[in-house]
């Protein structure tokens, strides 16, 4: 198998992935946080953690900045979002509530905890994967609404 | 310097969202679709992510306290109790439903147009639902 022969996708995957897992080594080396973006985001939305509020306020502003501007520079990247408004809906509340509940998302317990080998996050990670799986199917193969 | 450190971390985080293709939505549903048109490029993400990771908790277990100097966060009880995991079927789906997690739901709201916003909304009032409910349990206890 040569180079040229796996899909860019994956090597921008990597790539991006290698960015991520860095970026939570200098939060975790750094200031001793464990980076996830569904409490850093959730603790201001509900004023919990008031004496970390600055400092994540500084997080939150660089994560909708930095990649706003490459976009700006680099030209415009496709979310692919759906068009389909109730769904949106219903689905972020779902991740709002679910990653809550959960105490962790992709980057708190997919990255951070299971690199870490918590079993909470493993066991997170692994159900989170298989809804997702089974919605999937559902929503998509046997309802037809994805 | 906290701050600093944060915004670079937010930043770098940021910018391996949008590389690594997490902030196309439909490129994390083809993640999904295990039993379809299965898209594995989400395994080199987690994978490229964990990497570092690995290393890191590694530096902290001989370290002992970070660069600003604060103790580490500890590794939490391995508690498995009902929280956790109706957590993570309800954002299991949501995130099957959207095809965002709440990083790039985030990171993307600059050019994500409406449907972005809403979604990120929605995340917001899900998040403080979870407090509502949170509460309503430490009243029935």
């Amino acid at each position: 198998m040569s180079l040229s022969s796996i899909p860019s996708d994956w090597i921008f995957g990597l790539a991006g992935g290698l960015l991520i897992g860095l970026s939570a080594a200098i939060l975790l080396l750094g200031n001793a946080r464990i980076l996830g973006a569904s409490g850093i985001l959730g603790s201001i939305v509900e004023g919990s953690e008031p004496d970390a509020a600055t400092e994540r306020l500084w997080f939150l502003g660089a994560l909708i900045g930095v990649p706003g501007i490459a976009v700006l520079i680099f030209g415009a990247s496709e979310t692919n979002v759906s068009g389909d408004l109730p769904l949106l809906v219903l689905a972020g509340v779902l991740v709002g509530l679910g990653t809550r509940l959960a105490n962790g998302c992709t980057s708190g317990h997919g990255v951070c905890g299971m690199s870490r080998f918590s079993w909470r996050s493993i066991v997170s990670t692994l159900v989170y994967l298989a809804a997702g799986f089974v919605v999937m199917f559902v929503a998509r193969h046997i309802l037809g609404v994805l | 310097m906290r701050n600093l450190v944060s915004a670079i971390s937010g930043g770098l985080f940021g910018l391996g969202l949008l590389i690594s293709g997490m902030t196309d939505t439909a490129k994390v549903q083809g993640w999904l679709d295990l039993f379809g048109q299965w898209d594995p490029t989400l395994a080199f993400v987690l994978g490229g992510a964990i990497l570092p990771m690995l290393l890191a908790w590694r530096i902290a277990a001989r370290r002992k306290v970070s660069a600003a100097g604060d103790a580490f966060p500890a590794l939490p009880e391995p508690l498995i109790d009902g929280r956790l995991l109706t957590g993570s079927i309800l954002f299991g789906a949501g995130w099957a439903l959207a095809g965002f997690c709440p990083g790039p739901a985030i990171a993307s709201v600059t050019w994500g147009g409406l449907g972005g916003v809403v979604f990120l909304i929605a995340m917001i009032g899900g998040m403080l639902l979870s407090t509502a409910v949170g509460k309503r349990r430490l009243a029935a206890a």
